[in-house]
């Protein structure tokens, strides 16, 4: 149905014209937990080929993409200029937060990975 | 097969030998037996001494009851004991009790001047001392002294009576010395004849009461004595664990040696009954052969001074043989001795009962033994009896012919001795067949003589019994059941079965079927002509056998074959995981790389810089140790998964931790403040 082809179009032309908007720091914080997620979906498909034999292993790779892109997620929100609650938050701080838990993370995982 | 024939006879041998231990260790008086054993126990060694004084003593005094002689070691033993008695002062009462008594049993010449030192040393002991075995060393010394001939008096004796006496306790046993609190039984024995010493060696007569109240003391010693239920009485001592325990033999003996010194020094009887000397000596003699030099001494002394005493002199009944044969018209033989064999007075023995297994009583007539005065004998035919084979029990009792010897010696009532009559079974009517069912129609009957092998020749099947009967009697006529009878059966492969009863289950053949050997073995303690006879040959036609039954059990007893190595087992591992092709691998390790080269573009698209970075020195070198920090926490994860363990990790990481937080507050802080500042700005 042209109408819904062409609607979808101008939705999409409006979504991007508006996250054109958005500042820098939260377009990079995004391209980041595209980035791990894309990775997970890669490992997923790679197991879903050969099987879970390293579950372990597994679990460690795909917990990792997926924890730091949660910890991306907190990043942006608590940095994002707009979002009323964080206000008295600095964002260096914000960002010593995404560090530090990341390295926990990463501890964490490398520990499993085995 | 001569091996087979010796079967029964070996087994009847070992059930008689069995059924007769029991009653042979009843008491035997001292024989030839005991005189070997006792060279036996006290072997001298080389240099011709028996060991320490005591031993040599006791070695010394045993062959001297025994009338042992060895010409050759008395001259090197009272060498010993002479060295000994050579410095009385320096030497305790002990040694010089024991050289002593070995010089007087001995009969070493001792020169009258060591005696006179030894007694002077022996009588000094006497005024110091207070312990019991002190005084009776000392008082044991002068007296066997004053034996061999010397002369000695002991003066002021009723002061060292009433010492010894002191000791005494109120049941009759007595203390070693003042200061100690147990009383002891073989302390009693030595202080008895201690006493006895004293009384021989006195001056003066010593006060009847006191005697009289030690006679009460014995009487009440006596009370003490233990005993076991054939009639044996022993002494023991009341604790087991006490300090000196001895040992029935050793404690037994002491007061049977106390006791006869006492008697023989004293005026009147000793009241005692005479069933308890009796019972002391059957004790000593059941000891039988004993089995150490100190158990041999004091058997030996204790039966020598029981053989003649002033109490009881006691007297033994025993059986020269306890297996009569009705076939060689045996005659029971008994024997009444004094414990070393000597003559008894003149006495009368009669059978009183004789009782069958079960206590049954098969004669109750009293029977009057000849006596044989040659061979001090007494002895009876049995025949007229009619006692048949078996086992029996005789019970005796001996009256003495003279009443007045009723006092000096003990007899012991009745007296109950067990014996075995055997003689020939008659075998006879021996009848083998086989038959088709429980009636007994026989097929076919063979009759066998037992008396000698038989070469019979049958065939059944499964379905037949095999009928094998015969009758034995005894010489009296009455039907005998033996104690063994066994059929047994030979398969050519060597298969062997055995039965008690006669009925065979098919299954116990474990369906072989072919030609078997019977044999028949009949047995008992009392049948003289016990036998085993192969009877011939059955062939059995059994049935096949169904699949589960037992096989016969394998005969090929090579003990290599059974312990051999088994069969190797492999331990089957977990078959390893199915890992996908090395190719696909890596292919998807650089696939995952795709996306971080993504987003590397991206931000070169979105005009990612690096303004930001502080500029001045000193911040700036903050913001790159911060970054280098991260990267070293991110190498170190790196060497954690490729190499190192947890902790050391943790120790680095610790380290880099605080390096970092420190670095980039710095750096932070300064960024916040620049931004902050821009803000104002």
């Amino acid at each position: 149905m042209p109408s819904a082809t062409s609607d979808a179009r101008v939705l999409i032309q409006s979504l991007s014209r508006a996250y054109a908007a958005t500042p820098t720091n939260l377009k990079i914080i995004d391209l980041y937990v595209v980035f791990a997620v894309a990775t997970a979906l890669v490992q997923v498909a790679y197991m879903g080929l050969v099987g879970t034999f390293p579950f372990n292993s597994f679990l460690s790779g795909v917990l990792s993409c997926i924890g730091t892109a949660v910890l991306a997620v907190c990043l942006r929100i608590q940095v994002n200029k707009d979002n009323k609650e964080f206000k008295d938050l600095p964002p260096e701080r914000a960002f010593a937060d995404f560090v530090l838990c990341n390295l926990v993370l990463h501890l964490v995982i490398m520990n499993f990975l085995g | 097969m001569a091996g087979r024939r010796l079967a029964p006879a070996a087994l009847l041998i070992l059930f008689v030998a069995a059924a007769v231990t029991p009653f042979s260790s009843a008491v035997r008086r001292v024989s030839d037996a005991h005189r070997s054993a006792a060279a036996e126990l006290f072997a001298s060694s080389a240099d011709g001494s028996f060991g320490d004084l005591e031993s040599t003593y006791e070695a010394v005094r045993t062959f001297q009851i025994l009338g042992v002689k060895d010409k050759s070691l008395t001259g090197k033993v009272c060498k010993f004991a002479a060295e000994k008695l050579a410095s009385p002062a320096s030497s305790p009462a002990k040694d010089l009790f024991h050289a002593v008594r070995i010089s007087g049993a001995l009969g070493c010449s001792v020169d009258a001047g060591v005696y006179d030192g030894v007694v002077a040393r022996l009588k000094a002991v006497i005024k110091d001392t207070n312990s019991l075995l002190e005084f009776y060393y000392s008082v044991g010394g002068l007296l066997s002294i004053k034996v061999q001939g010397h002369n000695v008096v002991l003066s002021d004796a009723e002061s060292t009576f009433h010492s010894i006496k002191a000791l005494s306790q109120s049941d009759g046993r007595w203390r070693y010395d003042t200061n100690s609190a147990e009383s002891s039984t073989f302390a009693a024995g030595i202080a008895l004849e201690a006493l006895a010493g004293v009384v021989s060696l006195a001056d003066a007569e010593v006060d009847p009461s006191m005697i009289g109240v030690v006679k009460n003391d014995i009487v009440k010693l006596f009370d003490t004595i233990k005993s076991y239920d054939d009639g044996t009485f022993y002494f023991d001592e009341k604790h087991v664990d006490a300090d000196e325990y001895k040992g029935p033999i050793t404690t037994s003996a002491s007061v049977v040696r106390g006791v006869s010194s006492f008697a023989s020094v004293v005026s009147g009887k000793l009241n005692i009954p005479g069933e308890k000397i009796l019972g002391l000596a059957k004790f000593f003699l059941g000891i039988g052969l004993p089995g150490s030099s100190k158990d041999c001494f004091n058997q030996i002394e204790a039966l020598s001074f029981l053989e003649n005493n002033r109490v009881f002199v006691p007297l033994i009944l025993s059986l020269p043989s306890k297996v009569l044969s009705l076939t060689s018209k045996d005659q029971l033989k008994v024997e009444v001795t004094t414990v070393f064999g000597s003559a008894a007075p003149p006495l009368k023995v009669n059978l009183v009962q004789v009782l069958g297994s079960d206590s049954k009583v098969i004669t109750s007539e009293k029977k009057e033994l000849q006596y044989d005065r040659e061979n001090n004998v007494h002895y009876l035919d049995i025949a007229p009896l009619k006692i048949d084979v078996g086992k029996y029990s005789l019970v005796f009792e001996i009256s003495l012919q003279e009443v007045e010897q009723e006092t000096a010696y003990a007899t012991g009532g009745t007296n109950t001795e067990s014996v075995f009559i055997t003689g020939l079974i008659k075998v006879d009517k021996a009848e083998i067949g086989i038959s088709d069912n429980d009636a007994g129609t026989v097929e076919s009957v063979e009759k066998l003589d037992l008396l000698k092998d038989s070469k019979v020749s049958l065939s059944a099947n499964h379905l037949q019994k095999l009928r094998l009967s015969f009758q034995l009697t005894t010489p009296l006529g009455k039907t005998f059941k033996p104690h063994q009878v066994f059929l047994k059966l030979k398969h050519e492969s060597k298969v062997e079965h055995l039965f008690v009863d006669f009925l065979g289950l098919v299954e116990k053949f474990y369906y072989l079927s072919g030609r078997y050997d019977l044999e028949l073995s009949v047995g008992d303690a009392v049948m003289e002509n016990s036998f085993l006879r192969a009877l011939g040959h059955l062939d059995l036609d059994l049935p096949e056998a169904p699949e589960k039954a037992p096989r016969p059990p394998a005969q090929a007893v090579d003990p290599f074959s059974k312990f051999g190595p088994k069969a190797e087992i492999s331990h089957i591992f977990r078959a390893p995981e199915k890992r996908p092709p090395k190719e696909l691998s890596l292919a998807f390790t650089g696939l995952t790389l795709l996306p971080f080269i993504g987003f590397l573009i991206g931000l070169m698209r979105l005009g990612v810089n690096f303004k930001n970075f502080p500029s001045l020195p000193g911040p700036a070198a903050f913001a790159s140790l911060f970054h280098a920090g991260i990267g070293a926490v991110l190498l170190l994860y790196v060497l954690f998964w490729v190499k190192l363990d947890l902790f050391t990790t943790l120790k680095y990481l610790g380290f880099l931790g605080i390096f970092l937080v420190f670095v980039g507050h710095r750096t932070l802080s300064y960024l916040s403040s620049a931004s902050a500042k821009q803000k104002t700005a």
